[in-house]
């Protein structure tokens, strides 16, 4: 099995969101920066497992500039990976992203790509779609359980109110979520080896931005809370039907 | 020239997010002088539940009653609706955000050459060629307004974003040949798993929610009865989840499912930055939490400073009586 990963630098979930420039740009001063959650902890953990499983190798892929060795890649690699792809560019939107990932997995016959449901910082849903699209490959998004015999995939995804378990013949895109695999933290070997894994740095290909940020916004701040006596519930249900007019 | 909406149904019954997706294509119609809202129906569904999409401004529904469209497929339906689009010339192309607009939209993106904003939670600024998008970022700690540079424009719509307000107008429906066959299908549906009777966690309208404060499984009784008085549905914290204490579906939050509803109440959950991040943009929040010192206190509306185990069976019967008077 020739696994390939797609993974994202995200914010750290604890991290201050603030703007600059006008509030056209993202204030990364003083933000920590980590591997997106989803990316790490249900695709990469899972491709893992399979290559475990049925042997082959998992290859990492990461658009954006160099420090994204040092803060994701090292760490997919110690988590597991065999060896990691970083396309030097610094990532635009999604469809600049999903095109980088397309025109370097074109010619590598992967029998599957994955990535996580989503970022937790442009919460698209993106890039596995898009991918799939590039390639002409099927794509099963938000899965949460995948099994693997010969070149069928027995897959558990979520729909509108449940969930579908469905076959698909390799090769595809998948997004992964909850319920995947189990979070794994490096151990000392991991961390040990990841340093000497192969790592290519690949030139970006010319994309149009279909899409630009234009301007930031913070949410507009709640009032105060009213509180309420626990002795008199019912003054709760007078005002969220009264007042909040949501009952 | 048109605006085009993909028509979400389960079984032939059409959902909730489409009404919403024809409302809000209805407007951007209006705002980008776009022409009339035209719905593509992929599968089997009645010819009258379609032309009621009428009341929300749609004047004509293209139906594809193919069967190889009952069993989804991202690749298929993105197919169908490239042509559907390309037919009616359509300018704006809008889905909702829910499962399958995720896995369609950013397919349709690519093959359309469209740029697309995806989480949309505002109707568009149209200003001249300029064409700006509000959505969701940082898992709702922020909104970010994105231009789209290309002719053709596409938006998935958050759920619960924007209002249905239904007129009385009927759409035509007429049959339409996307040209999709049996071949264009690569997955194979096995089966389909209705995940509870009650109401699906993103499209809830009202949501009861609780946290590692209810102790253990055992106690979501009360909860679950709070939920059913209310007609609401019911989520978690995510340690709830990972623990099984409930199912992984219910899990809300940064890393979970991300949720704007109009009533959130949160038990037992003491407001973890993560947490807030999936649920702040409900419209009202309720806490309660024994702990005055609780962070989620500082993101609600109204808050009740009290053990859950008593408060939330005194909540329950006041709201009976409230419904009792109001049914
Ligand atoms: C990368 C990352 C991602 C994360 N993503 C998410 C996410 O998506 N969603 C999420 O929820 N969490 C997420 N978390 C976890 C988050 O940080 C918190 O740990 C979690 O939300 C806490 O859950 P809780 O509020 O149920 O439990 P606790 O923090 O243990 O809070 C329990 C609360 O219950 C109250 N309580 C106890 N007994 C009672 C009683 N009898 N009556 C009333 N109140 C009572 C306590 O005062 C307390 O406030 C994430 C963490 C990380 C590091």
């Amino acid at each position: 099995m020739k696994l390939l990963v797609c993974i994202s630098k995200t914010p750290d979930t604890t991290a201050k969101i603030a703007f600059t420039d006008n509030n056209s740009r993202f204030d990364t001063n003083g933000v920590t920066f980590i591997m997106n959650p989803t990316d790490e902890w249900y695709a990469l953990v899972r491709a893992i497992e399979i290559k475990e499983q049925l042997g082959g190798s998992v290859t990492v892929i990461n658009v954006g500039p160099k420090d994204n060795e040092t803060v994701v890649i090292h760490k997919a690699l110690a988590i597991g990976a065999d060896d990691a792809v970083r396309i030097d560019a610094d990532p635009g939107d999604a469809f600049f992203v999903a095109s980088q990932i397309a025109a370097y997995a074109k010619d590598q016959q992967y029998d599957l790509i994955f990535t996580g449901k989503e970022t937790i910082d442009y919460n698209g849903s993106n890039i596995g779609g898009m991918v799939a699209e590039l390639l002409d490959l099927p794509y099963i998004s938000l899965a949460n359980h995948l099994e693997i015999a010969g070149n069928t995939a027995t897959i558990t995804r979520e729909i509108e109110g449940g969930l579908e378990v469905l076959e698909v013949n390799t090769p595809f895109v998948i997004s992964a979520q909850k319920g995947m695999a189990e979070q794994r933290i490096p151990n000392m070997r991991g961390i040990m080896t990841a340093r000497s894994k192969p790592l290519k740095v690949v030139p970006p290909v010319p994309v149009a931005a279909y899409t630009t940020i234009a301007y930031y916004e913070l949410p507009p701040q709640r009032k105060e809370v009213k509180l309420i006596d626990p002795e008199h519930p019912e003054e709760l249900v007078k005002l969220l039907h009264e007042q909040a007019k949501v009952i | 020239m048109s605006v085009l909406i993909y028509v979400n149904h389960v079984n032939g019954n059409i959902k909730k997010s489409t009404f919403e997706t024809a409302c809000y294509a209805h407007r951007v119609a209006q705002l980008a002088g776009a022409g009339e809202v035209i719905a593509l129906s992929l599968g089997t569904v009645s010819e009258s539940d379609l032309a009621a999409l009428g009341n929300c401004g749609v004047s004509r529904v293209l139906s594809d009653t193919n069967p190889v469209f009952n069993r989804f497929d991202s690749g298929a339906h993105t197919k169908a609706l490239a042509v559907a689009a390309n037919a009616v010339n359509a300018s704006v192309v809008v889905l909702s955000h829910n499962s399958s607009g995720k896995a369609i939209a950013p397919r349709l993106s690519v093959r359309l050459q469209a740029g697309l904003v995806s989480a949309a939670t505002e109707l568009p600024q149209v200003s001249g060629s300029g064409f700006t998008v509000r959505k969701s970022v940082f898992s709702g700690k922020a909104f970010a307004d994105y231009s789209i540079n290309t002719p053709v424009k596409i938006i998935s719509l958050n759920p619960n974003s924007y209002p249905v307000t239904r007129g009385n107008g009927t759409a035509a429906v007429e049959t339409f040949n996307s040209g999709v066959s049996a071949a264009d299908v690569k997955v194979k549906v096995i089966e389909t798993k209705s995940l509870s009777d009650t109401i699906p966690l993103p499209e809830a309208e009202l949501v009861v929610s609780a946290g590692r404060g209810m102790k253990g499984p055992e106690n979501w009784g009360m909860i679950e009865e709070l939920a059913s008085i209310l007609g609401a549905a019911t989520a978690c914290s995510r340690p709830v989840a990972d623990v099984h204490w409930r199912p992984h579906h219910e899990h809300v939050g940064q890393t979970g499912i991300t949720i704007r509803p109009n009533l959130y109440i949160a038990i037992g959950i003491s407001g973890a930055i993560q947490h807030l991040a999936g649920v702040s943009n409900s419209k009202v929040i309720v806490v309660i939490n024994k702990d005055a010192e609780a962070p989620f206190f500082k993101a609600a509306d109204y808050g009740i400073i009290g053990d859950a185990f008593e408060v939330v069976p005194k909540l329950t019967q006041a709201l009976k009586e409230f419904k009792s008077q109001n049914a």
